[in-house]
């Protein structure tokens, strides 16, 4: 199994969390693929409910990693351990660690993790503002100074928006479509220039020519960013990311590159998900 | 089925049909009669000097109530000041800190503090804000009636917050902004249509409050100068106009509730104005 693989290797790579792991890589890039986050016997609980049971996972950097299983194994729940998300549901607790570029992120100052890692949610959620103040509000709580004109005009550029809204910035976010309200979330979370960008099923609520859009964006956001995605259209994983983790009732069952994923998993759970014989 | 047992039955759904109508009529022809009745009586009472001029001794005809209008605004401003805040805090910890039992208690105790009959409260009004200092004051009105601006808006804060969805709190929460910053910047303003409104309607609601006035703001014929003394307030000349054994003062005291029924309206339109502008629907 992939994950124990990964789990016997794991002490090393704490050691020099940075390290080249060309297992993982030599087919999909001849650039080094460096380790952004590194989650090591993860467990997390809803109250007396366990979620996550001893999930070991190394994201790479300027990878996007598709996260697939069926409803309710627990993909959302470990996207949102990464930013911490779940600490604003109450009687939750988060056993193991999560190390981004070396740092443990439960030692870590939550704000600051937060701007670091970046979240765009399933649903579009603008707040009820213009549009030029959805994508300036990162950068006014993180107390920006510079000209926030160009940022806001940089990031909305960057999520392929700016040339439908350009016209329009002082406009209310709510008169957006569904496709541009998630860019416009995508472009409101990279104003702040995270490491990571956590997409929690970015695209569920999306036709397929928007969803086109949106997997497009994630392929040039490679370059200077980190990307973890939950999905449940097996398609889209395979079209979009470069790793694929696997997960069963809470437990990563297998995590490789997506091309082997799919062609050859290794597990026979993975087979009969992917094949469509369950989930 | 019997013909008879069918007619039975048809004749039981038009009679409970009619019924049900006619008291839906009667309902909105309530607002219309009493809105009749005032301008039919103190209509004719109403003019400029009305807004401008002090009340005339008893004897002379005409006059005015510009002491009173400015009473009541003097009152309002107080009371705004005095609750609004409170109400608005309370109503914010309910919807977005408060746990389950603490909570509980606030709001229980909220509807308890709205059911108060407004004398009592007038009562209680009288006994920390009159007797300690021995005599009437406008501040003391404003107290009375910043107590019962405090639950209305405590309620109306806590529910137009719960209607703004998690999902723009942690979309907020997601990019680095604590807990507070995220209520400040993204949850009071996506409910703020809605706050507005209840904070308005609760104003005009004790606009018209005329018990807790008697023995607190009291009433004053002349102009109040400051706050400390007692002052006029419109309910209240209303109160003493109309029971009044002169015909004038019973036309003027008509002419004082179409002025306060009118203020009132003015505030709901206003609101229902606020609200449409802010597009208010669409965030929910």
């Amino acid at each position: 199994m992939a994950s124990t693989a990964h789990g016997s290797n794991a002490a090393a790579v704490r050691l020099a969390p940075q390290v080249n792991m060309t297992d993982l890589t030599t087919t999909t890039s001849e650039k080094e693929a460096l380790v952004r986050f590194e989650i090591s016997d993860l467990n997390f609980f809803y109250g007396a409910k366990q979620a996550i049971f001893g999930l070991n996972l190394k994201i790479p950097k300027n990878r996007v990693t598709a996260l697939i299983g069926p409803s309710g194994c627990g993909k959302s729940t470990f996207l949102r351990t990464l930013n911490r998300m779940n600490e604003t549901i109450r009687h939750t607790r988060v056993v193991g660690q999560i190390l981004l570029d070396g740092q443990d992120i439960l030692k870590m100052d939550v704000v600051g993790l937060r701007r670091r890692v970046g979240m765009v949610f399933q649903r579009p959620n603008p707040f009820p503002k213009s549009i030029y103040d959805n994508v300036a509000y990162g950068l006014r709580i993180n107390g920006y100074q510079g000209r926030l004109d160009d940022l806001v005009e940089h990031s909305l550029r960057r999520a392929a928006l700016w040339d439908e809204v350009k016209d329009y910035l002082h406009k209310s976010a709510f008169a957006l479509s569904g496709g541009q309200q998630q860019r416009l979330c995508i472009a409101r979370a990279l104003a702040v220039d995270p490491e990571v960008l956590l997409l929690d099923e970015p695209c569920s609520a999306l036709d397929p020519v928007t969803t086109a859009k949106i997997e497009e964006l994630m392929f040039h956001l490679k370059d200077s960013c980190t990307m973890a995605i939950v999905t449940h259209n097996m398609q889209q994983a395979a079209r979009a990311s470069d790793f694929t983790a696997f997960m069963l009732d809470g437990k990563l069952i297998e995590h490789s590159e997506t091309s082997k994923l799919f062609t050859t998993p290794q597990d026979p759970r993975t087979e009969a998900y992917i094949t469509g014989r369950f989930g | 089925m019997s013909r008879i047992r069918l007619i039975w039955r048809k004749s039981l759904n038009v009679v409970m049909l009619t019924l049900t109508g006619v008291c839906a009529f009667a309902v909105v022809s309530v607002l219309f009669l009493i809105l009749g009745y005032f301008v039919i009586h103190g209509g004719s009472s109403l003019n400029w000097d009305f807004f401008t001029k002090l009340p005339k001794p008893v004897g002379e005809t005409g006059g005015g109530m510009a002491n009173a209008i400015l009473g009541s605004l003097k009152l309002l401003l107080l009371a705004g000041l005095m609750g609004l805040p409170v109400g608005l805090m309370a109503g914010v910890y309910l919807a977005e800190f408060g746990g389950k039992t603490f909570s509980f208690v606030i709001r229980y105790t909220t509807d308890l503090l709205n059911g108060v009959p407004s004398i009592v409260i007038g009562l209680f009004a009288y006994s920390i804000a009159v007797l300690p200092v021995k005599h009437f004051s406008t501040v003391a009105g404003g107290v009375a009636l910043g107590i019962m601006v405090i639950p209305i808006t405590v309620r109306a804060t806590e529910e137009f917050l719960r209607a703004v969805p998690g999902a723009l709190r942690e979309g907020a929460m997601a990019l680095g902004a604590s807990k507070w910053r995220t209520i400040a910047t993204v949850v009071l303003p996506a409910a703020s249509g809605g706050i507005i409104t209840g904070m308005l309607l609760s104003l005009a609601r004790v606009a018209g409050e005329t018990a807790p006035l008697l023995f607190t703001a009291f009433g004053n014929r002349f102009w109040s100068p400051g706050w400390s003394q007692p002052t006029a307030a419109l309910p209240e000349m209303i109160y003493r106009y109309a029971i009044s054994p002169y015909e004038d003062w019973n036309r003027q005291a008509w002419a004082a509730g179409l002025v306060l029924l009118g203020l009132v309206l003015l505030a709901n339109l206003v609101c229902r104005f606020v609200l449409h502008r802010r597009g208010f629907s669409r965030s929910v």
